[in-house]
């Protein structure tokens, strides 16, 4: 390298977020789950106007037919469920619960994971060991348990503390990744560099090094968005989510599900698509986003 | 009086396999203006008494055992973290040895170097914009304002140790130390750097710690020298008069290391053998087993530094052959 060269391979721009988002752009699984989670945000937002009847309303009779778990027909793309409500409308309107809870859930396991694994990465010694111990517990437990176990205690299944429960068990696997980010990047150079010119430690700690892993964290945090609308659903399905009459797509499986055997498939397999077309996504989008953010490996 | 003052320094680290005497009763001064070279091999020691310099020792592991460090005849080992954070990059900066990793990949260059003036200075955002596209110009970055929202990986080595050195006097500090800085450059990108900081240096009066393993180097920067060996220096003496006649014969071994361009040479002279294991516990002078003057007195007992010339003169040797300033390198070759 020359003193003048210029070893900057991408052209003119200096983005390091643009350079990423170019690299995403050529991953075709990641731009699928990055335009099916559009469409899914779509939907969500526009949920009232998209959905052709109220999701609540129990339908008797439409145009003369009996509305009751009604089979797929071009007035009801996806049936009717056993009180005559449209699965459909159902479906578009389970979107936001479920968003909502992906969402704020990873919030909260953000807000608790990041500083806890950014301490015991950095810090390392005593405060390691206090933290990842605490991991470790909750690692410990099967997450749905613990989930269920907290919902229960708090003896509330509204949607604030189904996302907080949720968040309090979720946050040990982004601790996890800061934690092992931070215990790398703490000897890097830049580190030491940072600490000669006389930064205080926190500076340090959230201005230098937590830039440097926002990375893994991002992809660990969009992956996590998949499970935990998993899990939301799990727990309505188990009666502990969302209660009746929600349109929770958890809740629309567990409550036709009885209905499988006995061939109104319908009430259970539309919402259980749409779980497997969310989480699909988020999987598509967090594999995209770690090939298109691991910036060091690929140079 | 002196900007830093050193004396019989102590930096250990407690590792599972032993205690290692990384730094052992090392004692030196730097004048106000004054360059000081420190030389040696890898694991010497030169790099460990810089970083306890600057309290930047990766604690609980290294800590400092014995010794003082007055800094403008404060002592920097008493001072609080905090205290501790207002003289670096302030008072004492550092510039490190690998400038393609110093620096933050997520950060762009102006704000990197923007931060300590920010840090210690107060600076509004505005004003330490203004002051570091100065500081860039002479350094001799083109296109400072441009340059300054680059990020590090669209510049050159030798820009980055400009970036560097930058961020290392934007605070104008009274001490500089410089660890290496060009040993990750190749030698015309050197030569430009050297010749930078001996210019800054002339400007701004600060003084500078060079440490390095080339002697080169220092012929170029240094002042003064000090001649590390396993922990210990061993040497001390102006920078003429130690290329003219090195004392300690581990200096020697050093000066005769180096290439000769106006003479035919077969082969490149070393020293024999290697740097002994900090863990070790060597009888005597350190560097006996690898030394061609060694006598039995090398091999019992370590010697001494011994004052050299008129007192006052800051010249010493660590070794047997100059007690009484007797210089004899003729006899007990081997």
């Amino acid at each position: 390298m020359t003193e003048n060269g210029n070893n900057n391979d991408s052209g003119v721009t200096g983005n390091l977020w643009y350079e990423a988002w170019l690299r995403f752009r050529r991953n075709r699984l990641a731009m699928l789950g990055f335009f099916m989670i559009a469409a899914l945000l779509g939907v969500a937002v526009f949920a009232p106007r998209l959905a052709p009847y109220d999701p609540f309303k129990q339908l008797l009779w439409t145009e003369g037919i009996k509305a009751k778990l009604a089979a797929p027909s071009p007035d009801h793309w996806m049936g009717t469920d056993a009180y005559g409500r449209d699965i459909m409308s159902r479906v578009i309107h389970g979107s936001r619960l479920s968003l909502q809870i992906g969402l704020l859930a990873t919030v909260v396991s953000l807000l608790i994971g990041v500083p806890l694994g950014a301490m015991a990465g950095y810090f390392g010694g005593w405060v390691d060991d206090l933290i990842s111990w605490f991991i470790n517990v909750i690692f410990a437990f099967p997450f749905m348990l613990f989930v269920l176990a907290i919902v229960a205690v708090l003896n509330n299944p509204s949607m604030i503390v189904v996302f907080t429960a949720i968040g309090l068990v979720s946050w040990v696997s982004i601790a996890r990744v800061t934690r092992a980010q931070f215990m790398s990047l703490r000897e890097r150079e830049y580190v030491e560099a940072a600490k000669a010119i006389g930064l205080p430690t926190w500076t340090i700690l959230f201005k230098h090094i937590l830039p440097n892993t926002l990375a893994p964290v991002i992809v660990q945090a969009t992956l996590g968005i998949g499970s935990i609308i998993l899990t939301e659903a799990g727990l309505a399905f188990l009666g502990f989510g969302a209660q009746p009459p929600a349109p929770s797509w958890g809740l629309m499986i567990s409550d036709g599900q009885q209905y499988l055997a006995t061939g109104q498939w319908w009430w259970a397999l539309f919402p259980g698509m749409a779980i497997m077309y969310t989480v699909l996504a988020f999987n598509f989008l967090g594999d995209g986003l770690r090939d298109a953010l691991d910036v060091r490996l690929k140079r | 009086m002196s900007l830093l003052r050193v004396n019989d320094l102590k930096t250990y680290f407690d590792t599972d396999a032993g205690l290692v005497k990384a730094v052992d009763g090392v004692s030196f001064s730097v004048e106000q203006g004054e360059t000081l070279g420190i030389v040696g091999e890898s694991g010497c020691g030169k790099s460990v008494l810089s970083l306890s310099v600057m309290g930047l020792l990766s604690e609980p592991s290294g800590f400092v055992a014995g010794g003082d460090i007055l800094f403008e005849d404060t002592d920097l080992l008493r001072l609080s973290e905090s205290s501790m954070c207002s003289v670096r990059g302030n008072r004492i900066s550092m510039i490190f040895q690998e400038p393609m990793t110093s620096l933050n990949p997520v950060m762009t260059v102006g704000e990197q170097i923007m931060e300590p003036l920010i840090v210690h200075r107060g600076m509004t955002q505005r004003a330490a914009f203004g002051e570091t596209v100065e500081m860039l110009k002479r350094v001799r970055i083109a296109e400072p304002a441009q340059r300054m929202r680059e990020y590090p990986h669209q510049l050159s080595g030798g820009m980055r140790q400009r970036v560097m050195i930058a961020m290392g006097l934007v605070c104008s500090p009274s001490l500089l130390i410089a660890d290496e800085p060009t040993t990750a450059l190749d030698v015309t990108v050197q030569a430009q750097i050297l010749r930078l900081m001996n210019e800054l240096k002339s400007v701004t009066g600060s003084s500078i710690i060079f440490i390095t393993h080339d002697l080169g180097v220092i012929a170029q920067m240094a002042e003064r020298v000090m001649v590390m060996y396993a922990g210990r220096a061993v040497e001390n003496r102006d920078v003429g008069p130690l290329f003219k006649e090195p004392l300690h014969p581990y200096t020697r071994g050093l000066l005769r290391s180096i290439p000769l361009f106006c003479e035919k040479q077969d082969r490149l002279s070393t020293i024999p053998g290697v740097v002994p294991s900090p863990l070790k516990k060597i009888d005597g002078c350190k560097f006996h087993s690898r030394c061609g003057y060694a006598f039995d007195r090398c091999r019992s007992e370590e010697p001494p530094l011994f004052r050299l010339g008129a007192p006052g003169k800051n010249a010493s040797v660590r070794c047997w052959l100059h007690e009484n300033g007797k210089r004899d390198f003729t006899e007990g070759r081997r």
